[in-house]
């Protein structure tokens, strides 16, 4: 159908996005990846030359190190269990037929819409506050002892704030995929005298793993990456300095740029392992 | 699906399912009340819900005190420029991977999908160096660049997908008509794309609006869009419940508007076309 003229028009007109991206990607990269071979504290003596991989060695050996990536499996885990569970279980229910079906849709993925420096202060401050937050209020009800959520239950409380965030997300795509499930596949199983339970497991369950594990892949690389919720609650203390926050803090905070970049450079690995998984699927999607 | 369900089950379904959805949408109310209480009814004990005196004073105290729509027209312009800028710059980079395929495109695709995956705190510094270099540190037009540039792939991909569903039959008869590119472009493709461009940049425009690594670690007191200016709401002095809940109620009450016309889009630009 392309004749060589539309073609080089083609190349052309893709051309300032590839340079754009490859320019993005490639320069900073780069950047980073020279700093993290080098003793740099732009405040304390600037660059102070070449020190091959003690960067490196020195990052994965810090105090900080592990309980950093515990912190950021427990926040991830966390949130794709609660949000994958909810999830499926919310896109049933909304894919049922109801009364003012959107304008519960509606009430249940707006959460996403919320800037994350304004979901992060509000449930702070409005929620988790251990003096006049609602659950401290809510506890007193109870006659329990208002928490210190963000001191003394730190984890659960960034959990339960990025699940709210993340929760709308996984329930559009699961419920989207819901929608394109075949009904007659269903009623047959029902006629058949499939319990409810059976035609969960068996037909529609098989039916939602490629969503899901788009869910799983691209929630990961959001969750891997969240920054806002931290800054604006605990700023990283109480056990909530993930490998994100630990890299930003040896960074901009410590100004260790040559430690932190080699910190980068791990966050980098680690992403592009995920990634590679999604892209098979994004990939073979492109084929169909 | 034609399914026959009985009167009983969907009175269960609609109870269950609102108050699923109004306890996921509290929140959201919560805040959007307080900003009409006072202070001192923000935090009585117990809480006050609906039966208080309303009043606005908090939403003219925000501007009077901060100057908030110096930071809502940062947002504005910051939003609004990447996405226009990145809408420019891949309008023709999709419809030439949707029309004009070559063996090379799918790879492409999947290599601009790979730099959104670029975690930015492993180019934080790079960036901010470059930055003071430039002098675009707390510039409008330096998060204009930067956030045209993260979103740019899925401004990419969601064209793509769009234009994709575009027949190419249509523009084959238009070339045996004798239009030239230009004319293709100009009077065949571009009203059958205009809701996929409309679409794209309403989700872009969220997601811009909402962008929260870049704009807190590029920006001090000048270029400061919203998610800035709720930040500095953390410190304890800024800690007003009434206040905090009205100022974030106009950082997000645009956005939830848009949001609802756009919750399709979001599973179509979120998926990169993987769920539709």
């Amino acid at each position: 159908m392309a004749t060589q003229h539309s073609r080089s028009a083609a190349r052309l007109m893709m051309a300032p996005a590839v340079i754009l991206l490859l320019g993005w990607m490639l320069v900073p990269l780069t950047m980073t990846l020279y700093f993290s071979f080098k003793r740099y504290l732009p405040l304390r003596g600037g660059d102070q030359g070449w020190v091959g991989f003690e960067n490196y060695i020195r990052f994965v050996t810090s105090s900080s190190f592990w309980p950093a990536v515990q912190a950021t499996l427990v926040i991830v885990g966390g949130v794709l269990v609660i949000t994958v569970i909810l999830g499926v279980l919310l896109a049933l229910l909304l894919d049922q037929p109801m009364w003012g079906q959107g304008i519960v849709r509606i009430l249940v993925i707006a959460p996403f819409f919320v800037m994350p420096t304004v979901s992060a202060l509000v449930w702070k401050n409005m929620f988790l506050d251990p003096v006049n937050g609602l659950f401290a209020h809510l506890w007193e009800v109870f006659g329990a002892t208002p928490i210190e959520w963000l001191s003394q239950a730190s984890l659960p409380s960034i959990i339960l704030i990025v699940s709210w965030q993340w929760l709308p997300f996984a329930t559009l795509i699961l419920l989207t995929a819901i929608q394109s499930l075949d009904g007659e596949q269903l009623e047959a199983a029902e006629m058949d005298g499939a319990p409810p339970l059976s035609r969960f497991g068996f037909i529609i369950l098989p039916h939602l793993a490629r969503a899901i594990t788009i869910v799983v892949l691209i929630q990961t690389i959001f969750l891997l990456a969240i920054f806002a919720e931290i800054f604006v609650t605990t700023q990283g203390s109480f056990g909530t300095r993930t490998l994100t926050y630990l890299i930003y803090q040896r960074v901009l905070e410590s100004q260790n740029v040559g430690l932190g970049s080699a910190g980068g450079i791990y966050a980098v690995i680690l992403a592009n392992i995920i990634a590679l998984f999604l892209m098979r699927i994004v990939g073979k999607n492109l084929d169909a | 699906m034609a399914r026959t369900v009985t009167t009983r089950r969907k009175a269960i379904n609609t109870a269950l399912a609102w108050a699923i959805g109004l306890t996921i949408f509290f929140p959201i109310l919560w805040t959007i009340l307080t900003s009409f209480k006072t202070e001192a009814t923000a935090i009585a004990d117990p809480p006050v819900f609906l039966f208080f005196d309303w009043t606005l004073e908090n939403y003219a105290v925000v501007q009077e005190r901060s100057d908030y729509m110096r930071f809502l027209w940062n947002s504005v312009i910051i939003a609004g420029g990447s996405t226009l800028l990145g809408i420019l710059i891949a309008v023709p980079a999709a419809w030439s991977m949707a029309f004009v395929p070559s063996r090379g495109t799918k790879d492409i695709l999947l290599w601009m999908l790979s730099t959104k995956m670029l975690p930015a705190v492993g180019v934080l510094y790079p960036i901010y160096l470059i930055f003071i270099q430039l002098g675009l540190l707390d510039t409008r037009i330096g998060l204009v660049i930067v956030l045209m540039l993260i979103n740019l792939p899925i401004i990419v991909w969601m064209l793509y997908t769009y234009f994709r569903e575009i027949p190419g039959e249509i523009l084959e008869a238009a070339r045996m008509d004798g239009a030239s590119l230009r004319e293709e472009i100009l009077y065949v493709l571009t009203p059958m794309a205009v809701p996929g461009i409309a679409s794209t940049i309403l989700l872009n425009f969220i997601l811009a609006w909402n962008e929260a690594f870049w704009t807190l670690n590029l920006t001090a007191a000048g270029a400061a869009p919203l998610t800035a200016f709720i930040a500095s709401y953390s410190s304890p002095e800024g800690l007003f419940y009434a206040k905090l809940s009205a100022a974030s109620t106009m950082a997000i009450a645009p956005i939830l508007i848009l949001g609802w016309f756009s919750q399709k889009q979001l599973v179509r630009g979120l998926t990169f076309g993987a769920v539709k």
